[in-house]
């Protein structure tokens, strides 16, 4: 018999989900008291070789309500070419195509292994991939010569049929037409004055069908509205004028006066590209890529205004609600993110710079649409540079990593109830008879908007079982839950990404045991943590800390074993151990403290913390730590100051941070250069194997993370302090003998007396 | 000049005259020159019966006479025509004259001053003799008509009429037409009238002769009688509505005996010829010209040509001595026949040819206070020796009454109009630029005026007396200087503010906006490229002219290149601005089109340096036309462009000019869209006025804006249909640009105009962001500003941009007394930036005479002047009042002001007696014109666009401009010597000038016609137009073709000449006679009756006359 932690593997090989629970209580009021509710961690277009797309399209469940897509789980009479839906027991006949199934000749989604499944729609016009970039001129010369080159690389990296369009910005917005020979055109906007989508249409002249500047798409059908696509040109026409457009690129003329930021309308800017999309190439797959280098500073949208003598707004004063423009800007931005949302568009943010630029108020466009937020000192990095082009890296099969427009709509059988869903996606408000009263996240709903997603995309579905205490399951019985997810692709075709799962039922008073061993504490603590996170967004921090320790205590009381009042007798099952540690350096991490974190950062990091797949969220929650040293092979150590020791050389990875840390005595060693010499080649070896595993690790991530090369003692040591648990700290330090790790200076709790404390209050019969 | 010829047409005419229209016509048509001409003699002679006996005589010479017979028909059957007329010149003659005077007003014609003797005596004292008594009746006839003395007291004044009237001289010329007034006058008159009856009787009908004297205003003799006959003159009545009665009948009667009988005396004539020479020659010594058209018909041309000598010494100069009762005595028997003599009366051409005559040669001086310059007319040197020359400042009255009291007893307005950047002629030099160090201009310590040749330096020269306000002020340290022992200063010659009426200052921080030197200007092309302007091929035309005009903008002094910096836009219901910065291999285009909010989009690279940008721009204006080769649009905004200019300047922190080329009414959605309101139907309504009121403030807003930025807008338009001027303009107009109009734009047609009036508008010497203050001694101060300017306060005129073509009118007012002693003086401080960004004060100072005696007002004003200020007084009237009001008031004025005269200068006479002061006697005639301009009376094809048009036009004109744009000139090319560089002698704007048989020329500063008769030796039309009969010279031809001979050449020169002295470069019409385009061309024969209405110059003097006269009794 598989073990869970091998079912829990092979389904999330094959499906893209993990569920906190395999096993799911059959009430109700068990599964409340469960803590952790039944939710799922969802990645629809995990990569799989071996699953090709199937070239027709999915048979649905006649019940308009209803529209399951045949599957396996479905029962099937070959004789009369009928099939029960799974979900609503609808009764439904194959289509003519379908004649002649038999039970040894089955389509593939009828087969067990094919429960996720992709089915190519041939029909309807296939559009091209666009891309919209927005960029800032108000850059220091160095940062925009580097952003010039990346751009004018990216463009060899688009497909040669995508359509591209160019927006500049600095104190006015230039959309440039590409379309033109000759004289360079573009149409100037000022950034101080908001705009309707119809009146930004009106003037960039697209209101009405003018001459069409047919650019060869003769795929285009006869519904498909001609455009005047003057602004978005494919890049195979126009890549050398745009790379020369490129190039003349000039830094925002206007002159910033001593004391002054320069005047940046990236409200405007964004509000146009979304109103040309929006004008132009609605329900199209399509990202605006903004690169900015500031904060904006005029017109809707404004962070900060252009005295440098008023900073950007901190924690501090969003607190003591200091902070004037953040709520308008805010809500313009927001408004902005619901628009491109709606059309599909989605709307990347790549801001460079060392001071805030406004992610807080910003991020927003990037959450609802499914975009990317890159947070870099300059874009004269590689952080930047190497991230942006990861951007359009291709997958195995040599396709873009990219997905767009995705809708994903979720069934399930009548026993659950959808509560929300928290990731990249906006909620389609479709009312159904599965979505459950309560919200979870993004709730009220049972189809969500996802305008752009990658294969690590991961979304976060929370569950209500909705079955009634007195109204048992029959024994055996399963619930299921469908995923259709209908996307285009980046090859421009529709898909539809159907996966759809079951897991057995099972009373929780009779089948504890069952229910506990089938916890995925990983996934339970990802889901717990976007809940957190969520919550977050829109409470003060130490109530959303309460609310976590109350379930984490909660969760204790109810599947830890103890003797009342005996903490010393507590203790958890398997499945259930490594749950409090990631609780704990939960709360530590940047996601809920923001302490030390800008408003920007805290929302670039709970931005990614959103939308990475398990393994990648954990990472975040807990960062990996390996050390490298003479002893042995590399090994993963505790992420504790006590695994920091003279003769080890650690390897941290936070996600958004690599650190190399080399110990005292290996630092001393290679300020000594003995590595330079031959005799002492395997110190050479050791040195180089961090960076050789550090670079595996930069190469494939998104966003690239940020490489630190530190030592004993160096500051930028402080990342590395700043994760561990402080075990060890001024003030036990001598209680744990001095050869045995480094001291960290801090009053924050260690893991040991969090894990008292939670003892002590699990065990506490006043709870 | 012409005289003669027109008199010849004359009598074609003439009989067409009483018929007006008719006139031509058959005149033309049918008539061998004699057989016509005689016809039309006898009609006038008619009314000239009771002269021609005495007349007789020279009526034979009139040859005229010959037409007795005819005349007497064409005078019936004019008389009919005129019915209307003759009411008047019947009734009111017949009362006015016999009545006497205040009965009846329109005779007025009248009377030459000795002069008619002047001249008589020269000629041939015998026949005068002869004359004599006639005259006296002749004479008596016009008193009794209303004997009019016109200039009566200028004839007074004038000594040199005496001279002058040697019809040569000018001067001459006005005593010498009105001379008659004195019974003395009469006698010479007589003398010369005798002739100059029948003459005038026979010019009268005949015109042309008339003319001949007429012209030479000096035979005013011919003119008393005219004057009376013109009272009767039907013509004229049929204006003056009033009078109604008999007068056709008796008209026509009259005329027919009289005629005939006088004609047949006429026939005699030979003898009288000599006396008409006579006459002439007293008119026009000149009468040349019109010798050689009569020398056909009559030998006596020849004599003219003679007599010319002789005529200018007899003149005498006696307006008053004119006896009046003479006249009364006489009317009785003239009473019948009203008609006035055409020549008789003040001809604009002689007063024009005799001022050049006296002052053309000698350079005009300015050291003496209150000298009055020579006439516009007239080219003349000018020497700065302490007053600002005429070219920069004229006044109505170079003599000021003392008291408010004599001003308002005058009603002549005292006003100055001024055109502080005037151009120069080459050999005078241009004001002194003085730099008086960082403390700036030495001034006055209260009223600020500015140091100049009239202040006093006293106590040793440490201090000086301002000169305007008295006040004392201390000479700066720097500024020191000994006085020698006449109390001037040592260094007065050094320094050209002590001894130059014009200099300019150096501007220091102080005089700057915002504390700060100003940059260089900009100039910005705007240039509308919806369909209509792309279609038409404008916009081809636009960028391929800049390429090379963008080489010769406005340079300071002597450098090496303009600092100017230009841009460009292009627009039609967007904007396009264009990066051109030198740094580019491409221009930038960068589209606007939130017009609702205007902005400009670049700041760098949109002003650039011509040279530094040369290729960027080429490549722009190469690709401009492309580009935009297939819009289809069709709506054009206008504001909003405006408002995108005034950005670009405001970033750049300069000031500048932005010309704007634009086709179509702004019907874009955006600030300033406007609607068709064009209504034919509101003309000679109350709401008229609403048609050259802007539709919206919004443009005066805007223009309020430009002003204080200094930025200077000036329009290029291109209609094919209502775009309202009246209301694009407004910017225009405040801002101190110039609008310039081309109706139905064709590239084939209107490229040459349109090219050069670019050139030169692009070119022309232009200062910016300009401030004026006009400073006054005290006892009078500037009232009242007309122009193209805006002010925000009640003294200083503002103006974004100030050309060198572009005046201002200023009106002054007592608020105190003045004395004789010291005079008024003026100064008009200017400060400007030049067009190298420097910043300067521009002084004129112009010191006045002040008097007690309204003689001595009427004896120093300035015809031409005057009319400057009325024309723009009543043109801005017409914004707030009905255009009758503004008529009437103008009239109304007038005739005060020559009432006034009459009442306190003039000597006694009979009240029927028309006496205009010598400086005043054109402005009946030329009050005429401004009461039939387009703006005061439109004709029937004359758009509500084009009377807004022009209403700016005038707004800004100067004295030479609405000189002649008012009484346009007229001049027979077929008489121009093909040998000399000179310009055919001008002719009177009557169609009965005109001979079938010759080729004219008029010009009125906005269009020249080429009008061709249909007799024309086919030789003429071979030369001039490459075809070989009149037939086959197409219709609505607008160029010469470039022929090689002399005749060709000759006329193509003199049309060049023409468009260089002109500021804006003229439309040429080519109008055949008798064709449809004649209409128009005739519309500018102002001295005639127009279609529209106006009245004809005698018919509106005996108006005038009987408006006196009301306003004595």
């Amino acid at each position: 018999m598989a073990t869970y932690l091998e079912f829990i593997q092979q389904n999330e090989e094959r499906d893209g989900v993990r569920f906190s629970w395999n096993v799911w209580p059959s009430s109700r009021l068990e599964a409340t008291r469960m803590v952790v509710p039944l939710a799922c961690l969802l990645t629809p277009l995990k990569e799989r070789l071996d699953l090709p797309p199937v070239q027709y399209e999915p048979v649905l469940c006649s019940r308009p309500t209803c529209k399951a897509v045949l599957n396996p789980l479905c029962q099937v009479d070959y004789r009369a070419k009928l099939w029960a839906c799974n979900f609503c027991f609808q009764r439904n006949q194959f289509p003519p195509a379908y004649a002649g199934i038999s039970e040894v000749n089955q389509p593939a989604e009828l087969m067990p292994q094919f429960s996720t499944i992709e089915y190519i729609v041939q029909r309807g016009p296939q559009m091209p991939l666009i891309f919209l970039y927005v960029v800032d001129t108000c850059l220091e010369e160095e940062d925009l010569q580097a952003l010039k080159e990346s751009l004018q690389m990216s463009l060899s990296l688009l497909p040669a049929d995508a359509l591209v369009g160019l927006i500049t910005f600095g104190r006015m917005i230039q959309v440039h037409e590409l379309s033109c020979e000759g004289i360079s055109k573009s149409f100037v906007f000022r950034g101080t004055k908001d705009l309707t989508a119809k009146q930004i249409q009106d003037m960039l002249g697209l209101s009405r069908p003018a001459v069409p500047i047919q650019q060869g798409r003769p795929l285009q059908a006869p519904e498909q509205p001609v455009i005047s696509s003057r602004f978005l040109q494919p890049v195979h026409k126009v890549d050398m004028n745009l790379t020369d457009l490129l190039g003349e690129l000039q830094r925002d003329p206007w002159p910033v006066t001593q004391g002054k930021r320069p005047l940046r309308s990236t409200g405007v800017a964004l509000s146009i590209a979304v109103g040309l999309l929006e004008g132009t190439f609605p329900n199209t797959g399509a990202r605006i890529m903004l690169f900015t280098g500031g904060p904006p500073t005029q017109g809707p949208g404004m962070v900060v205004g252009d005295e440098l003598k008023m900073p950007i707004r901190s924690w501090h004063d969003i607190e003591k609600d200091n902070a004037r423009f953040m709520k308008k800007a805010t809500k313009h931005y927001e408004t902005l993110a619901n628009r491109a949302a709606a059309n599909g568009h989605c709307i990347d943010i790549y801001a460079c710079a060392l001071d805030q630029t406004g992610l807080l108020e910003m991020k927003c466009c990037a959450n609802l649409t499914g975009g990317h937020m890159v947070m870099g000192d300059s874009f004269n990095t590689s952080l930047f540079k190497q991230t942006f082009q990861r951007v359009f890296n291709k997958g195995f099969n040599g396709e873009f990593r990219m997905a767009f427009g995705a809708c994903l709509d979720v069934k399930t059988s009548r026993e659950l109830k959808i509560a929300g869903a928290i990731g990249p996606c906006i909620s389609l408000n479709a009312k159904g008879p599965c979505v459950s009263e309560s919200e979870l996240g993004i709730g009220g709903t049972s189809q969500w908007k996802i305008c752009s997603l990658d294969p690590s995309t991961t979304l976060a579905i929370y569950f209500e079982v909705v079955n009634q205490h007195n109204a048992p399951i029959p024994q055996g019985g399963r619930g299921a839950v469908q995923f259709v997810t209908q996307y285009q692709h980046s090859s421009t075709q529709k898909r539809i990404h159907v996966t759809t799962i079951a897991r057995n039922w099972a009373d929780a008073q009779s089948q504890l045991q069952h229910i506990e061993a089938a916890f995925d504490q990983e996934a339970a603590a990802v889901l717990m943590a976007r809940l957190g996170v969520y919550r977050a967004e829109s409470e003060e921090g130490p109530d959303v800390l309460r609310w976590l320790d109350r379930q984490l205590i909660r969760l204790c009381q109810k599947f830890g074993q103890y003797s009342k009042d005996d903490p010393n007798s507590f203790r958890l099952s398997e499945s259930f151990s490594l749950y409090p540690q990631f609780m704990f350096h939960l709360r530590r991490s940047p996601f809920l403290q923001v302490f030390n974190n800008s408003p920007d950062e805290s929302s670039y990091y709970r931005h990614h913390f959103a939308r990475q797949d398990l393994t990648q969220s954990l990472i975040m929650i807990q960062p990996i730590l390996y050390a490298y040293s003479f002893h042995g092979p590399p090994e993963p150590v505790l992420l504790d100051s006590s695994s920091i020791l003279p003769d080890r050389i650690l390897l941290m990875d936070t996600f958004f941070q690599i650190v190399i840390y080399l110990g005292e005595t290996i630092a001393q060693w290679q300020k000594a250069g003995y590595q330079e010499m031959p005799e002492y080649e395997n110190f050479k070896h050791l040195l180089q194997a961090p960076l050789d595993d550090a670079q595996e690790i930069l190469q494939t991530r998104f966003p690239m993370p940020r490489y630190i090369h530190t030592e004993h003692g160096g500051s930028q040591a402080r990342f590395l302090l700043s994760k561990v648990n402080p075990s060890q700290t001024h003030n036990n330090l001598y209680a744990w003998g001095q050869e045995s790790g480094a001291p960290i200076l801090t009053d924050d709790v260690s893991l040991q007396v969090f894990m008292d404390h939670l003892k002590k209050l699990a065990v506490s019969s006043a709870a | 000049m012409s005289v003669n010829q027109q008199a010849h047409t004359g009598p074609p005419y003439g009989r067409p005259q009483p018929g007006y229209q008719g006139y031509q016509q058959p005149a033309y048509g049918g008539q061998p020159l004699p057989g016509v001409p005689q016809l039309q003699y006898g009609a006038y002679n008619g009314p000239m019966p009771g002269y021609q006996q005495p007349a007789p005589p020279q009526g034979s010479l009139r040859a005229p006479s010959t037409s007795g017979a005819p005349p007497p028909a064409s005078g019936a059957s004019l008389p009919s025509g005129h019915l209307t007329y003759s009411p008047f010149g019947q009734g009111d003659v017949q009362n006015g004259i016999p009545a006497s005077a205040a009965a009846v007003q329109r005779p007025p014609a009248s009377q030459p001053y000795l002069p008619g003797s002047a001249p008589m005596p020269v000629s041939q004292t015998p026949t005068f003799q002869q004359y004599g008594p006639p005259p006296a009746s002749v004479q008596q006839l016009s008193n009794h008509m209303a004997g009019m003395t016109i200039g009566s007291v200028a004839a007074s004044a004038p000594p040199p009429a005496g001279l002058g009237y040697g019809p040569p001289t000018s001067v001459p010329p006005v005593s010498g037409s009105f001379s008659t007034t004195g019974s003395g006058l009469y006698t010479p008159y007589t003398a010369s009238q005798g002739p100059p009856p029948t003459s005038v009787s026979q010019s009268l009908p005949l015109a042309q002769p008339p003319f001949p004297g007429a012209p030479r205003p000096p035979t005013m003799p011919g003119p008393p009688l005219p004057g009376q006959t013109v009272a009767g003159p039907p013509t004229t009545q049929p204006n003056h509505v009033s009078s109604p009665p008999p007068p056709s009948a008796m008209s026509g009667p009259q005329p027919g005996p009289p005629m005939s009988g006088l004609h047949g005396p006429p026939p005699p004539t030979h003898p009288p010829q000599p006396g008409y020479q006579m006459q002439q020659n007293g008119s026009f010594g000149q009468v040349r010209g019109p010798q050689a058209n009569y020398g056909g018909t009559y030998p006596g041309t020849p004599n003219y040509g003679s007599q010319p000598g002789p005529p200018p010494p007899p003149k005498r100069l006696d307006p008053d001595s004119i006896p009046s009762p003479q006249l009364n005595e006489l009317p009785p028997q003239q009473k019948p026949r009203h008609r006035i003599d055409p020549d008789a009366i003040p001809s604009p051409i002689q007063v024009i040819e005799d001022d050049r005559s006296n002052c053309g040669s000698e350079p005009f001086v300015t050291g003496v206070r209150g000298q009055v310059p020579p006439l516009v007319t007239t080219d003349f040197l000018v020497k700065d020796q302490g007053n600002a020359s005429p070219r920069y400042i004229r006044c109505t009255s170079y003599n000021i009454p003392c008291t408010s009291d004599m001003a308002k007893q005058s009603q002549v307005p005292l006003a100055a109009v001024i055109k502080p950047l005037a151009t120069l002629r080459p050999e005078e030099t241009l004001p002194y630029l003085v730099d008086h160090g960082e403390s700036g201009p030495v001034r006055c310590n209260r009223c600020k005026a500015y140091m100049c040749p009239f202040m006093q330096f006293i106590e040793g020269g440490r201090r000086f007396q301002c000169c305007f306000c008295s006040c004392v002020t201390e000479v700066p340290p720097h500024y020191f200087q000994h006085l020698d022992h006449t109390g001037k200063r040592v260094d007065f010659y050094d320094r050209p503010e002590l001894s130059l009426g014009s200099y300019e200052f150096l501007a220091t921080v102080d005089y700057c906006k915002n504390n700060k030197f100003p940059s260089p200007p900009a100039f910005i092309f705007m240039i509308d490229v919806s369909y209509n302007a792309v279609k038409s091929g404008l916009v081809r035309l636009i960028c391929e002219e800049l390429k090379s005009l963008l080489d010769y903008l406005p340079r300071e002094g002597n450098m090496e290149e303009s600092a100017i910096r230009v841009g460009f836009v292009t627009y039609n219901k967007v904007l396009h601005f264009y990066n051109v910065k030198s740094s580019l291999a491409q221009p930038q285009m960068m589209v606007v089109s939130d017009v609702a909010d205007m902005f400009v989009p670049l700041l760098d690279g949109f002003l650039v340096n011509v040279n530094e940008s040369r290729t960027v721009i080429a490549s722009l204006l190469d690709q401009i036309p492309e580009m935009f080769a297939d819009t289809r649009e069709t709506e054009t905004v206008f504001a909003p462009v405006i408002q995108a200019g005034l950005e670009a300047l405001k970033a750049a922190e300069c000031a500048g000019k932005l010309f704007i080329f634009h086709t179509s009414l702004p019907i874009a959605e955006a600030p300033g869209k406007l609607k068709n309101r064009d209504d034919k139907k509101l003309i000679n309504t109350d709401k008229e006025k609403t048609l050259f009121q802007p539709q919206t403030s919004f443009y005066n807003n805007l223009a309020k804006d430009c002003v204080a930025q200094g930025c200077c807008v000036d329009l290029f338009l291109f209609p094919n249909q209502y775009l309202d001027v009246a209301t694009l303009g407004v910017v225009t107009y405040q801002t101190g640009g110039s609008i310039y109009k081309y109706a139905y734009f064709q590239l084939e047609t209107d490229q040459d105009r349109f090219l050069n009036d670019l050139r030169r508008d692009v070119q022309k010497e232009v200062g910016f962001d300009a401030v004026m203050r006009v400073r006054t001694s005290t006892g009078i101060r500037a009232t009242d500003f007309f122009g193209a300017f805006y002010m925000s306060n009640t003294t200083d005129v503002e103006m974004a941009g100030l050309d060198c073509d572009k005046t201002i009118t200023v009106e002054f007012k007592h608020d105190d007394k003045l004395s004789e002693d010291s005079g008024a003086l003026l100064q008009c401080a200017l400060l400007y930036t030049s067009c190298a960004g420097q910043r300067r004060l521009r002084i004129h100072n112009l010191s006045l005479n002040c008097c007690t005696q309204l003689a001595d007002l009427y004896r120093n004003c300035e015809t031409d002047t005057l009319i400057n200020y009325l024309a723009k007084y009543a043109y801005r009237g017409v914004l707030s009042s009905p255009v009758k009001t503004v008529r009437d008031a103008l009239v109304n004025q007038c005739a005060q002001i020559l009432a006034c005269y009459r009442k306190n200068c003039a000597s006694p006479s009979s009240a029927g007696q028309l006496i205009l002061p010598e400086c005043m006697k054109l402005l009946p005639v030329y009050l005429n014109c401004v009461l039939k301009s387009d703006v005061l009376q439109p004709g029937l094809e004359v758009t509500t666009d084009d009377r807004a048009y022009i209403r700016q036009l005038v707004t800004s004109m100067d004295v030479a401009e609405t000189n002649v744009f008012f009484y346009p000139r007229l001049l027979p090319l077929t008489k121009a010597d093909v040998d000399s560089d000179s310009l055919p002698a001008a002719i009177r704007n009557s169609e009965e000038r005109l001979s079938k048989g010759d080729i004219y020329l008029l010009e009125n500063g906005l269009n020249i016609f080429v009008w061709v008769g249909v007799n024309v030796q086919q030789g003429l039309i071979q030369n001039l137009f490459g075809v070989s009969s009149f037939s086959q010279i197409s219709n609505g031809l607008s160029t010469l073709p470039v022929l090689e001979n002399p005749f060709s050449k000759k006329v193509r020169s003199i049309i060049d000449m023409l468009q260089m002295q002109r500021s804006r470069y003229m439309k040429l019409i080519i109008v055949k006679q008798e064709d449809k385009l004649e209409m128009l061309f005739k519309h500018f024969l102002v001295e005639d009756k127009s279609l529209s209405g106006g009245a004809s110059y005698v018919d509106f003097l005996c108006h005038m006359h009987k408006e006196i006269r009301q306003l004595l009794s």
